[in-house]
C-alpha cells in the first residue's frame, strides 16, 4: 500500500503543482521570518536581523528547488519537456514531419493490416473444440493426384479398420439445392452439403436447435432430413422454432427439418447453408465404388495419436484395398492427412505470408528513410548540439531529446497507420472474398499491441541510428568544423550511405518480387483458354429431379431453351455443357480404347469429361481439326458418338488415326467422330486429354440435369443477361439461375489471387522505389551542400565541371550499386520463397532481372544526377563567399 | 550539498519524527527545538530541513496542516501519522543499537 499512497502524493503534487510552489514560498517566507523575529528580540536591528537570518538559511531559492524535487517525478516532467521540445522541433518544420509520418503510417498501416490478415486467417485456431485433432483425410493416388479426393468404399474401409481416429465423416464437396415452395417464397438456389451422420460428432458439434442426423436416416430407405444453418433459418424461416418437425422442399422433394447449427459452423464451405445426410442423398452404388473420387474425408485423432500415425494406418488399408482390386487401376495406393486448418487456408498461406514480408519490408525502407531524414537532421543542428553540451547541457538529456522526436514521428504514425489498417482490411474483406475465412478479420487488442509494439520499434529503431550517428561528438570538432566546413561531417554521410544501400538493396528484391508476380500474372491472363472468351455470357442452372425425372424433359428443355435463346435479337451463338473451360476441372472419367490391346495391369487412360450440345464448338470458337460435330440423332440411348480433344490424340493415340476409334467408357461404347482443339480447364493449368459427350446421352440412364448456359453476342452481351434470365422463367417459373457471369469475369475470378499479389507487391515496390530515390537525392543533395565550398575551391583551381559532376554523381552511385548487388544476391535466395505463386515464369526470370537492374539505375542515376548537375553549375565565386 | 555534514546521513529524519511526535510543530520550531534539546550541538542545516520534511511528508510518515502559529500568523504544522509513529520507533531501536555498538567499541579499545 505504500506505493499506491506515494503515487498518490506525487499525483497530488503533480496535479497541484502551482498550489504546492505557493505554500512552499509561504513556509519558507514564515521560516525567515520566524528567525528574523527572534534575532530582533536578540537586540539586532531589523535590516541587521534579515541578513543573519538569510545567512543561516541559505540561498532559499535553492532550498525551494530542492524541496520541489522531493515531490518526485520529476523524471516524468522532463520526458513531458522533451516530448513538448520533439513536438515544437518538428513543428517547426512541418514538411520535415509530414513527410516522415507519411512515410511511416504508410508502412505500419500496411504492415498491420497484413498482420490482421494473417493472424485472423492463418493462426487463428478453427472454431471447433480441441480444432487441432481435426485432421483432414486425403487419398494419395499417384504423383500428380497427391491429396485426392476420396472414395466412399474406401472410406468406409478407413471407418471400419482405423484405430487412430476417434470418429470421421464423410462429405460432398460443392451441393446445390433448389430450396422451394415454403410459404410461397421465391425458389432460391441454397448451397450445401452432403455429409454423413458422423461429421457432426466428428466435429464434437451440437446443433443450437433440434437435433442432427441418426445413423439411420443417413441410408438410402430413410426418409429425407435436413439441417439448417442459422443464416438460412433466421433469412429464410424467420428464426421461427416452429420449423422443427416441418417439410421444405429440395429439388423438389420433401424433407424435415430437425435441427438448426450454431451461427459459426460452416463445413466445409463457407457459404454452406443446409446438410443433408449422404448416403441417402447418392445412390447406393456410388457409395460404394472404390474408385469414385469425389469426395472429402475429415477425422478426429483419439487423444495421444498423432496426424503421422493415422496417416500410415490409412495407407495401409487403402494399399490393401488397391492390391485385392488389381483389375481396378483407379483405386489409390495410399492415404494422407493434414491438419484441418492447413487445409481451409492452404492456397492463400504462401501469398499471405509473402504480402506480410513485402510489407513488413516497406516499413524497414521507411525506417530507414526516416532514420536518415533524423541523421541529417542532427548533422545540421552538429553545432547547436555542440554549444549545448559546452554551456553544460547534459549527455544523456541530448540524446533523450533525440529519441523523443523519433518517438513523437512514430507514435503519430503509428495513429495514423492504424486507422490506414483499418481501412485496408475493410477494403481487403470487400476485394478477396475468394480467401477463407474472411469473414472472421478484424482489428482487435492484439492488432492494436502488434501496432504499439511496432511503433515502439520504429522509434528506437530510427532514433537509435540518428543517435548512432551522433556518439562520436566532439565538441571542439564540431564548433571548429562548422565554423569552416571543408568536407565536413563525413563520418554521418558514411553512416547514411549505408543506410541508403540497404534501402536499395530491400527495393530490389520487392521489385524483383513483383516483377515476377506481375510477369506471371500477365502469363496467365494472356494465356489462350483455347475458346473465344471476348463478349461470352454464362449462368448456371441445374434442373430438379422430381420435376425432370425424364431423360426426354430435359432434352426438351435443353432444345426449347437454346432454340428461344439463338433467336434473341442479339445473340450470336449459345450452347449449354456442363462446364466452359476456365471454370474448373469438373471431373474425369478412365477410358479403353476397344481398338488397342488391353492395358497392362495398374495402368489407365484418364480423360477430362464434358457434355456439351452440338452447338458448342461453333458458338465458342473452338476449332474442330478433325471431322464435325454430333449428328442430329445423337439423342439418349443412341448416342454413340464422341469428341476428343487433340491432347487426348497425343497421348493416347501416338502415331495413330483416331478417327472412327471406339471409346469404352461410362459403360458404353462411343465412336470417334471428331478432335477439337486443345481447351484449358482453369487459366493456370495445361491442357488435359478431355472427351466431349453428346448432352443428350443418357448416361448410367439419365440426362445431365445441370451446367452452363453460354451466349455469344456482337455487341454488349451484359445486356442479354435479363432477356436470357426472362426465357428461363418463362420455361420454368421456379427454376432459379445462378453465377450470371461474363468469361472473362469467370477468368478474373480464378485469376484474382495472383492479380491481387502482383498488384499489391508492385505498389510497396514502387513506393520503396520513390522512397529509395528520395532517400538518395537528400543525401547527395546535403552532401554537395556541405562541399560547396571544396568544390567552389575546386572549380576555381580549374578543375572541369564534367570532372565534378562525374564525381558527385559517382558519389552518390557507388551505394546505389552497393545496394542493387545486395539486392540481387538476395532475391536469388527470396525469389525462391515465392516459386508456388509463379505461373510460366521461373524465380531466375533473366529479363525481370535486366528490367528491375536498369529500372534501379535509371532512377538512381536521376536522383543522383539532379544534386551532381547543381553542384557543377556550382559559380566558384559565390561559393566561396558564402563561406 | 542536500547532506548534513555534522549530521550521520539519515539522523535527521530520525530527529524530525522524535521532535513531533508529542505535538505538531511548523518547520523553523522543529530546527529549534532540536538544537535547544542537544544543547546547541546539533544545527540543523535548514537547506536540508525542508527537503528532508518534504521528503517524510511524500512517503506518509508525517501529515502536515495550516494552522495558526504562536504569533498569530498561519504557519504548516507537521505531525506524525500513524505509519510514521512505526517508522519512528523502528528508527529509534536502529539507532540505539547502533550507538551502543559504536560505544562499545570506542570504549574497549
Amino acid at each position: 500500500m505504500d506505493w499506491a499512497r506515494r503515487v498518490w502524493m506525487r499525483m497530488r503534487s503533480l496535479l497541484r503543482a502551482r498550489e504546492n510552489t505557493r505554500q512552499l514560498d509561504d513556509e519558507v517566507q514564515f521560516h525567515l521570518e520566524q528567525q528574523i523575529a527572534e534575532n530582533v528580540a536578540a537586540g539586532m536591528s531589523r535590516e541587521e536581523a534579515r541578513h543573519a537570518a538569510l545567512r543561516v538559511f541559505g540561498n532559499p531559492d535553492v532550498v525551494k528547488e530542492e524541496t520541489q524535487d522531493t515531490w518526485g517525478w520529476i523524471r516524468l516532467e522532463q520526458a513531458v519537456r522533451d516530448l513538448r521540445n520533439g513536438a515544437r522541433s518538428l513543428w517547426r518544420t512541418p514538411w520535415f514531419a509530414l513527410a516522415a509520418v507519411f512515410v511511416m503510417a504508410l508502412g505500419i498501416g500496411a504492415t498491420t493490416a497484413m498482420f490482421t490478415v494473417v493472424r485472423s486467417v492463418l493462426l487463428e485456431p478453427l472454431p471447433y473444440k480441441e480444432p487441432n485433432r481435426l485432421l483432414r483425410l486425403y487419398e494419395y493416388f499417384d504423383e500428380r493426384f497427391k491429396l485426392n479426393a476420396s472414395a466412399p468404399a474406401v472410406f468406409a474401409e478407413w471407418k471400419k479398420q482405423n484405430s487412430h481416429l476417434l470418429d470421421l465423416a464423410i462429405f460432398s464437396f460443392r451441393t446445390e439445392y433448389n430450396l422451394s415452395e415454403t410459404g410461397g417464397q421465391l425458389p432460391e438456389k441454397v448451397p450445401g452439403a452432403e455429409c454423413s451422420a458422423s461429421l457432426f460428432t466428428t466435429f464434437a458439434v451440437q446443433p443450437a436447435i433440434g437435433r442432427t442426423f441418426t445413423t439411420e436416416e443417413d441410408q438410402p430407405s430413410a426418409n429425407g432430413t435436413v439441417v439448417l444453418s442459422w443464416g438460412l433459418w433466421k433469412r429464410r424461416f424467420g428464426g421461427d422454432a416452429s420449423i422443427l418437425g416441418q417439410t421444405i422442399r429440395l429439388d423438389a422433394k420433401p424433407y424435415t427439418v430437425i435441427g438448426i447449427m450454431p451461427a459459426w459452423f460452416a463445413y466445409p464451405e463457407q457459404n454452406a447453408q443446409l446438410w443433408t445426410p449422404i448416403y441417402h442423398e447418392e445412390s447406393a452404388d456410388d457409395m460404394q465404388a472404390l474408385d469414385n473420387h469425389s469426395f472429402g474425408a475429415v477425422g478426429r485423432l483419439k487423444p495421444g495419436a498423432t496426424g503421422a500415425e493415422a496417416k500410415a494406418e490409412l495407407s495401409v488399408i487403402t494399399k490393401r484395398l488397391h492390391d485385392e482390386h488389381k483389375d481396378n487401376p483407379f483405386v489409390s495406393k495410399g492415404a494422407d492427412t493434414r491438419p484441418l486448418l492447413e487445409d481451409v487456408v492452404g492456397d492463400v498461406k504462401t501469398p499471405l505470408y509473402v504480402l506480410l514480408a513485402a510489407t513488413g519490408c516497406f516499413l524497414l525502407i521507411a525506417c530507414l528513410n526516416v532514420a536518415s531524414l533524423l541523421v541529417a537532421r542532427a548533422a545540421t543542428r552538429r553545432r547547436e548540439l555542440a554549444i549545448r553540451t559546452a554551456l553544460g547541457g547534459s549527455r544523456w538529456r541530448l540524446l533523450a531529446e533525440h529519441l523523443t522526436e523519433s518517438f513523437v514521428l512514430a507514435a503519430a504514425s503509428g495513429v495514423t497507420g492504424l486507422l490506414l489498417a483499418y481501412a485496408v482490411v475493410q477494403w481487403f474483406v470487400t476485394a478477396r472474398p475468394d480467401v477463407s475465412r474472411v469473414e472472421g478479420i478484424r482489428i482487435d487488442g492484439w492488432v492494436a499491441a502488434f501496432a504499439a509494439g511496432l511503433v515502439f520499434l520504429c522509434a528506437l529503431f530510427a532514433g537509435m541510428l540518428s543517435m548512432l550517428s551522433d556518439s562520436d561528438l566532439q565538441v571542439l570538432s564540431a564548433l571548429q568544423e562548422s565554423s569552416r566546413s571543408h568536407s565536413a561531417g563525413q563520418a554521418r554521410v558514411g553512416l547514411r550511405k549505408w543506410l541508403l544501400s540497404l534501402e536499395v538493396g530491400l527495393t530490389v528484391v520487392l521489385l524483383i518480387g513483383a516483377g515476377l508476380l506481375l510477369k506471371s500474372y500477365q502469363q496467365l491472363r494472356s494465356t489462350d483458354l483455347g475458346c473465344i472468351t471476348d463478349d461470352v455470357l454464362t449462368m448456371h442452372f441445374s434442373l430438379p429431379d422430381a420435376a425432370y425425372k425424364q431423360s426426354a424433359g430435359r432434352v426438351n428443355f435443353y432444345e426449347t431453351l437454346l432454340q428461344r435463346v439463338r433467336a434473341l435479337p442479339g445473340v450470336d451463338a449459345a450452347t449449354f455443357t456442363r462446364m466452359v473451360p476456365g471454370e474448373g476441372y469438373g471431373g474425369d472419367s478412365g477410358f479403353a480404347i476397344v481398338e488397342h490391346p488391353p492395358l497392362p495391369q495398374g495402368q489407365y487412360n484418364l480423360g477430362v469429361v464434358r457434355w456439351v450440345d452440338p452447338g458448342y464448338f461453333a458458338a465458342l470458337g473452338i476449332p474442330l481439326v478433325r471431322g464435325q460435330t454430333f449428328a442430329a440423332n445423337q439423342r439418349l440411348d443412341k448416342a454413340d458418338e464422341v469428341i476428343v480433344s487433340e491432347e487426348l490424340v497425343r497421348q493416347y493415340f501416338p502415331g495413330e488415326d483416331p478417327m472412327g476409334k471406339h471409346l469404352l467408357t461410362i459403360g458404353r461404347s462411343f465412336r470417334v467422330v471428331g478432335v477439337a482443339g486443345d481447351t484449358r480447364y482453369l487459366a493456370a493449368q495445361a491442357p488435359r486429354p478431355m472427351m466431349y459427350f453428346p448432352l443428350y446421352t443418357a448416361v448410367y440412364g439419365s440426362v445431365p440435369n445441370s451446367g452452363t448456359l453460354a451466349v455469344r453476342s456482337s455487341g454488349d452481351v451484359t445486356k442479354l443477361a435479363l432477356p436470357v434470365q426472362r426465357i428461363v422463367q418463362q420455361l420454368d417459373p421456379d427454376l432459379p439461375v445462378s453465377d450470371v457471369l461474363t468469361m472473362e469475369q469467370i477468368i478474373g475470378r480464378s485469376t484474382l489471387s495472383a492479380s491481387f499479389d502482383a498488384m499489391l507487391l508492385l505498389a510497396f515496390a514502387a513506393l520503396s522505389l520513390v522512397l529509395a530515390a528520395t532517400g538518395l537525392f537528400g543525401v547527395l543533395s546535403y552532401v554537395a551542400t556541405q562541399r560547396t565550398a571544396e568544390i567552389g575551391v575546386r572549380i576555381a583551381l580549374g578543375a572541369q565541371r564534367s570532372e565534378v559532376l562525374r564525381l558527385m554523381v559517382w558519389d552518390g552511385l557507388r551505394p546505389a550499386g552497393t545496394g542493387l548487388l545486395l539486392g540481387l544476391a538476395g532475391s536469388v535466395v527470396v525469389t525462391r520463397v515465392i516459386r508456388d505463386l509463379l505461373y510460366g515464369v521461373k524465380p531466375l526470370d533473366v529479363s525481370v532481372f535486366i528490367v528491375v537492374t536498369v529500372l534501379l539505375l535509371t532512377v538512381t542515376g536521376v536522383a543522383c544526377a539532379l544534386p551532381a548537375l547543381r553542384a557543377s553549375r556550382l559559380d566558384p565565386v559565390q561559393a566561396l563567399r558564402n563561406e | 550539498m542536500g547532506k548534513p555534514s555534522d549530521l550521520v546521513q539519515g539522523t535527521l529524519d530520525l530527529l524530525i519524527l522524535k521532535t513531533i511526535s508529542l505535538e505538531p510543530k511548523h518547520g523553523w520550531a522543529i530546527a529549534k527545538r532540536i538544537q535547544q534539546i542537544s544543547r546547541e550541538v546539533l544545527q540543523v542545516q535548514q537547506g536540508s530541513l525542508y527537503p528532508a520534511l518534504h521528503r517524510l511528508e511524500q512517503r506518509g510518515w508525517i501529515k502536515a496542516k495550516w494552522k495558526e502559529s504562536e504569533t498569530g500568523r498561519k504557519a504548516k504544522f507537521y505531525s506524525l501519522t500513524a505509519s510514521g509513529r512505526a517508522q519512528l520507533e523502528k528508527e529509534a531501536e536502529n539507532w540505539n543499537r547502533l550507538s551502543t555498538a559504536i560505544n562499545l567499541v570506542v570504549e574497549t579499545s
